[in-house]
């Protein structure tokens, strides 16, 4: 039986991680390597890095951090964060990323998603969807740290950039997104029985029990937080324990 | 001992190749990533990765002036324990199915077809690709890739198609979703696993290191 992903998420700015916690044994917090050992030892499923460098000049540090960690960890790698063209994602996956993600770029340019499906095949593109709610059973897409509006229905474009052929949807909610108060259910929910990709649930996880709505209730087959595993408060293994204790198919060993 | 990673322009191999030389660790072992035909003379182990499209793969193989014929004369010819992971284990099919009608290499009486989501199923939530970790079904315990990897170990897959074989001996394992899908064949001195090794951590690391210790 397949089995539900659990992804930690690491936000990556300058090669540095930007939320670090103080692992035990962990020597140096701020290192993304370290920091994806430590996820791979816990048993992550799939291991993440957002890119929120502001210059370009300083991408080549996430190059250096997504070769070290392809090094030494041998478990699906997503990049995302400033993919903008077909050699961005050309440079990742050669540096050792499996999956890359797009988001601004495919609002910019919808036929890019068909361009890089078509190049590098779909079971490596991934769109980020991030997404706010205007009313109930209603969100738009928003752009640029969700600051920027684009008139654009989530569950349309979601729908939208599968059939271009996006072989994942990273949904985001930018309402939940760093309150710990659980993902957008409705939100999720719409996304995920609207495709028929995989969807990533992530944006508000605070508790164990979280994971397991984004599942059983959000209809996702994969969650993605960041902060409570960042901080400590949860292990990744953990985090498993309690959706198994839940009914949720996980891969414990 | 020299493993030859088939380089044909699919995908990112360089993980894959940090795989292999993590499996084989304590070995004086080589890892090769190659798009040289001659490179397979010297080879003692050969892998053929692909991921993509299958008309994409055999395309970028047969770029590779040579590069079949080679792989012919060292897995068929030569009898040299050959691994094909995820497309490139679909290669080794007849023919392949995905995007129009295709010829694969024919080493295994196979077809390779789209994976279908079981009668009766809702296709919102039956999701394609069959992304992610899934348990092992291990129909030929014996067979030495699958030394200390027994049914319930998980490994990472990630493809809309899958491969039929005409002949059940060989199939070596299965995974279910939304049914039976072949997870590893094989036959003689050729392996090939849909899903990846590379990225099945512990479990695939095993998988490689048995791999690179079969002398078939």
């Amino acid at each position: 039986m397949l089995k539900m992903r659990i992804i930690p998420c690491l936000d990556v700015k300058d090669g540095r991680v930007v939320k670090g916690v103080n692992f035990v044994d962990l020597i140096d917090a701020g290192d993304p390597v370290a920091q994806a050992r430590v996820y791979d030892g816990e048993g992550a499923d799939e291991l993440c890095f957002l890119d929120i460098t502001a210059s370009v000049e300083n991408r080549d540090t996430l190059y250096d951090v997504v070769r070290g960690t392809a090094e030494q960890c041998f478990m699906p790698l997503t990049v995302g964060g400033g993919v903008r063209a077909v050699e961005d994602i050309r440079t990742l996956l050669l540096a050792g990323a499996d999956k890359v993600s797009i988001n601004t770029a495919a609002i910019a340019r919808p036929e890019f998603v068909a361009e890089a499906a078509r190049k590098f095949g779909s079971q490596c593109i991934v769109v980020a969807i991030d997404a706010k709610a205007l009313s109930p059973g209603k969100w738009e897409i928003f752009t640029h740290g969700g600051r920027r509006g684009t008139g654009i229905d989530a569950v349309d474009w979601a729908k939208r950039v599968t059939a271009s052929g996006a072989g994942e949807i990273l949904l985001t909610s930018m309402d939940r997104d760093g309150t710990r108060e659980g993902f957008d259910l409705a939100l999720t929910r719409a996304v995920a029985d609207a495709v028929t990709v995989p969807v990533i649930a992530s944006g508000g996880v605070g508790t164990l029990d979280h994971l397991v709505e984004g599942i059983n209730e959000g209809h996702a087959t994969a969650v993605l937080a960041a902060s409570i595993f960042h901080f400590g408060i949860y292990s990744i293994r953990q985090a498993k324990a309690h959706m198994k204790a839940a009914g949720v198919p996980v891969r414990l060993e | 001992m020299t493993v030859v990673i088939v380089d044909y322009g699919s995908g990112n191999l360089r993980s894959a190749a940090k795989a292999f030389e993590r499996a084989a660790a304590d070995t004086a072992t080589a890892i090769v990533v190659s798009a040289d035909p001659k490179a397979l003379k010297a080879a003692s182990h050969i892998v053929l990765p692909g991921q993509g499209a299958f008309a994409d793969c055999k395309r970028g193989l047969e770029g590779v002036a040579g590069m079949t014929e080679a792989l012919e004369g060292a897995v068929i010819g030569e009898g040299k324990p050959f691994l094909g992971i995820c497309v490139g284990m679909q290669l080794m099919a007849k023919t392949g199915h995905e995007h129009g009608d295709h010829q694969g290499l024919g080493w295994i009486d196979a077809k390779v077809t789209a994976i279908d989501a079981p009668a009766g199923a809702d296709p919102a939530s039956f999701k394609i690709p069959h992304m992610g970790w899934n348990d092992l079904e291990v129909r030929d315990p014996s067979h030495p890739l699958f030394a200390g990897i027994g049914t319930g170990r998980h490994v990472y897959f990630v493809h809309s198609y899958r491969i039929l074989c005409e002949r059940p001996g060989d199939v070596i394992a299965e995974v279910d979703y939304g049914g039976p899908l072949v997870a590893a064949v094989g036959r003689d001195n050729m392996v090939g696993t849909q899903f990846h090794p590379d990225k099945s951590q512990a479990t695939g690391l095993r998988l490689i290191a048995n791999f690179l210790d079969w002398r078939p």
